[in-house]
Formats: structure tokens, sequence, C-alpha cells
């Protein structure tokens, strides 16, 4: 057997499997490389953390008090948004694409529309679907990728990222349609590589993820929208 | 009160504040460890212990139960941290590089606190450079490692919480441990 590389001697020290425990009894070269690693990260353990009272939680507290908004109880439509986002991301599909135009004038004009409602939950699951894709691939290697996968699932996304941004447009919200196009460019970019991806070309995307910021757009608009959702 | 954090939590839900109280005081804590670990700046780690405990208020009616309300917490906390790191990578990246105008930092106070030279020791200097090494590891890895290393947890939870696979969290692990491996590499010498 060939010996434990770097990234089997630091998964060793967390979390040992027999597979390596064994190993290591047969190889003193392994042995070896592996007490090396526990040193180091046994050295790491000491990160001193400044003290805090024991009166902390009570400051906390009160610094915290003034900030709290009235506690809601969940809406029968955000409980809709908990259980069967796959329903309500075709309804949502649905009713941008127009085929509920007809029923618009009852929907329009009431505050919080359903209107409203439906694309924020699809807003809400395309762009978290959204961010972990991007963040798998931001943060993963060749090896570690599924990429073929990380294409289908890139492929399904576009369409209603398609269909969201087109909404956006037509709503006038500049914002969310701009994300929405830098989000479409690297999705279509995902889906249109080769599926034995060189790790060069994937360093290049990932370089573009990174200084785009994307993930964390992506994250913090998801974020403000689910928070939107529950204010409805 | 004696209530547990799913009690507590369960009446929080239903807008008992002081339910919600017994839960910040409780965990404050733990919360202010995790956020000064992944910020490394006292500051920082003030204001993300405030921002998780409004979130997870503003959030309770989505907690379900199903994990530990600390580990919730904790997820949460872990998450505002890497909001807040990303987006001062993403913002430093796009600006000309620092003059040294930055925060002050524990090592700075630590050393200003205790300046005996016997601090010239295997752990001051690893000390010294760690706080560097790991503000050189990009968010998702410092974040991965602080999770594994001192918060002790497993790839799954670390995995949920980046929202990545455990593929993904593992490998973030292991690039955290082979960059600061590599950066402390003047200290390991005196560790022999
Ligand atoms: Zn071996």
């Amino acid at each position: 057997m060939s010996h434990l590389d770097e990234e089997q001697l630091v998964e060793a020290y967390y979390a040992p499997d027999e597979q390596s425990r064994m190993h290591m009894r047969g190889c003193p070269e392994c042995r070896a490389a592996f007490e090396r690693v526990q040193e180091h990260l046994d050295a790491l353990r000491d990160y001193p953390v400044p003290e805090r009272g024991p009166g902390y939680g009570g400051e906390v507290w009160k610094r915290l008090l003034p900030q709290l908004p009235p506690v809601r109880k969940p809406r029968a439509w955000l409980r809709l948004w908990l259980m069967a986002p796959a329903f309500a991301t075709l309804l949502a599909m649905a009713f941008v694409a127009g085929m509920l135009t007809q029923r618009k004038a009852q929907l329009v004009g009431t505050p919080a529309s359903t209107r409203e409602r439906v694309l924020l939950i699809a807003m809400n699951r395309h762009l978290e679907r959204s961010q972990i894709i991007l963040s798998e691939i931001a943060n993963g290697s060749t090896a570690v990728l599924d990429f073929p996968r990380e294409q289908e699932r890139a492929r399904d996304l576009l369409d209603d990222n398609r269909l969201l941004r087109q909404a956006a447009l037509r709503d006038g919200d500049a914002a969310d349609a701009s994300l929405l196009d830098e989000l479409e460019r690297v999705l279509l970019d995902v889906a249109n590589s080769p599926a034995e991806m060189p790790s060069r070309d994937l360093e290049a995307l990932q370089n573009r993820i990174d200084n785009e910021g994307l993930v964390f757009k992506v994250r913090v608009r998801s974020s403000d929208v689910r928070f939107k959702g529950q204010q409805l | 009160m004696d209530w547990t954090d799913s009690a507590a939590a369960d009446e929080a839900r239903r807008g008992n504040q002081q339910a919600f109280r017994v839960l910040v005081e409780r965990h404050s804590h733990a919360v202010f460890r995790l956020a000064f670990r992944m910020t490394g700046n006292e500051q920082d780690a003030e204001d993300m212990v405030q921002e998780t405990f409004l979130r997870a208020y503003k959030q309770l009616q989505r907690f379900d139960g199903r994990a530990a309300f600390g580990t919730w917490l904790y997820r949460i906390c872990a998450n505002c941290s890497l909001d807040l790191l990303r987006s001062r990578q993403s913002r430093r990246e796009a600006q000309p590089p620092e003059t040294g105008n930055e925060s002050v930092h524990w090592l700075d106070r630590v050393a200003a606190r205790e300046p005996s030279p016997e601090r010239l020791t295997q752990s001051s200097q690893i000390a010294d450079l760690l706080q560097p090494a790991l503000k050189r590891l990009s968010a998702t890895e410092r974040a991965a490692f602080i999770l594994r290393h001192y918060e002790g947890c497993d790839i799954e939870e670390i995995a949920r919480t980046l929202g990545v696979q455990a593929n993904a969290a593992k490998h973030s692990v292991f690039r955290a441990v082979q960059k600061l491996r590599r950066a402390l590499e003047p200290a390991w010498g005196a560790i022999r």
C-alpha cells in the first residue's frame, strides 16, 4: 500500500480511521510523519481568547434588548415556503411566465401581494441553491469536485435565473437584475465548460467568483430576501 | 429561571423575552469565544455576538429543535463571522494594499500586557506567527479550521455551516492546516 499523504495524515489527526491506523502501525515513515502533524496541530491548540467576566451575559443582554423586534408567529404562506420549496418555485415560474396573468388584476394592488410573496419564495430558493453550487466550485479542487454534477445543477438553475432576472427587470429592480446577470454569466460558464475541467481553467473560474465576491453577494441577498419574506 | 435550552427557546418563540434573556446569558461566553477566534479581533467579536443573538431572535420560528440550541446558535455565529470575513476579503481585494492601519489584535494586547523576555519561547513564536497566518487563509478555510480545531465540530456539521458538501469542507480544513504548517515553519524548529 502507498504511504499516507498529508491530507490523510491531517484527517487521521482529527478522525482516525482503522485503515490509516493499521498502516501507521506497520510503517515507521508514516508514523513519524503523523507525529510531526500531531506536534504541529497540538502546538496550535493554544489560541488565547480575552477574558469576559461573570456578568458578561447580562451586558450582552442589555445591549441587545433595545434592538429586539417583536416576535412574529409564522404565517401560513411562510410554512408553505418551508415545506414545499419545489412547488413554490413551480408556482412562481408559472406566474412569472405570465400564465396567471388573467388573475393578476385580483392580485396586484393588495398590500404585500401574492405575486410579491411568490417571487420572494422563488428568489430565496434560487439564491440558496446557487449559493451551494458557487461555494462548492469556489472551494473545490479538480480532485474533489464532481464537475459534471455541478454542470447539471448549473443548467437546472439557468432557466429559473433567466425568468427571475426578467421579472426583476420588469419590476425595475436594478440591483437584483444585475446580481442575477452576474450569476447567470458564471452559471453559463460552468454549464458550458468541458466536463473534464483542467485545474487551470477551474482556478480561473474560482478567481472570477472570488473577485466578484459573488458568493457573498448571493448570501447577503438571500438572507435579505428571507428576512423580507418573514416581514410580509 | 431553570429552563432547559429547548424550553427557553419554546417560550421565547411565544414572545417571552425573559426566556430569550436566559439563553443570551447562558451562551454569551461561548459565542464570544467562537466569534473572537473567527475574527481575531475583540471589537469585531463583540459585534458578531450582538449580530448572532439578533439573528437568532429574528429566526426563532425556524429553530425546529432538531439540533441543540447551542449548536444552532454557534452555526449562526459562524455564518455572521464568515459574512464579515468575506466582505472584508472582497473589499481588500478591491482596494490598494493596506498601509498597516488595521485594528489592534490580541497579539499586540498580549504583548503589551506581558512584555517579558521569556515570551520569546516556542509558544510565543507560534502565537506570533499564527494570527497573521490565519489572516492569510480564505474566509472559508479559516472558518473550517476554527470549527474543526477549536470547536471540535465534525465534517458534516462544518459542511452544513458553510453551505458546502462534506468533501469540500474536509478539503478546506486540510488546505488551512497545510497553509498554517507552511507559514509556521520557522517555529517548528523550536518544538524539537
Ligand atoms: Zn507509510
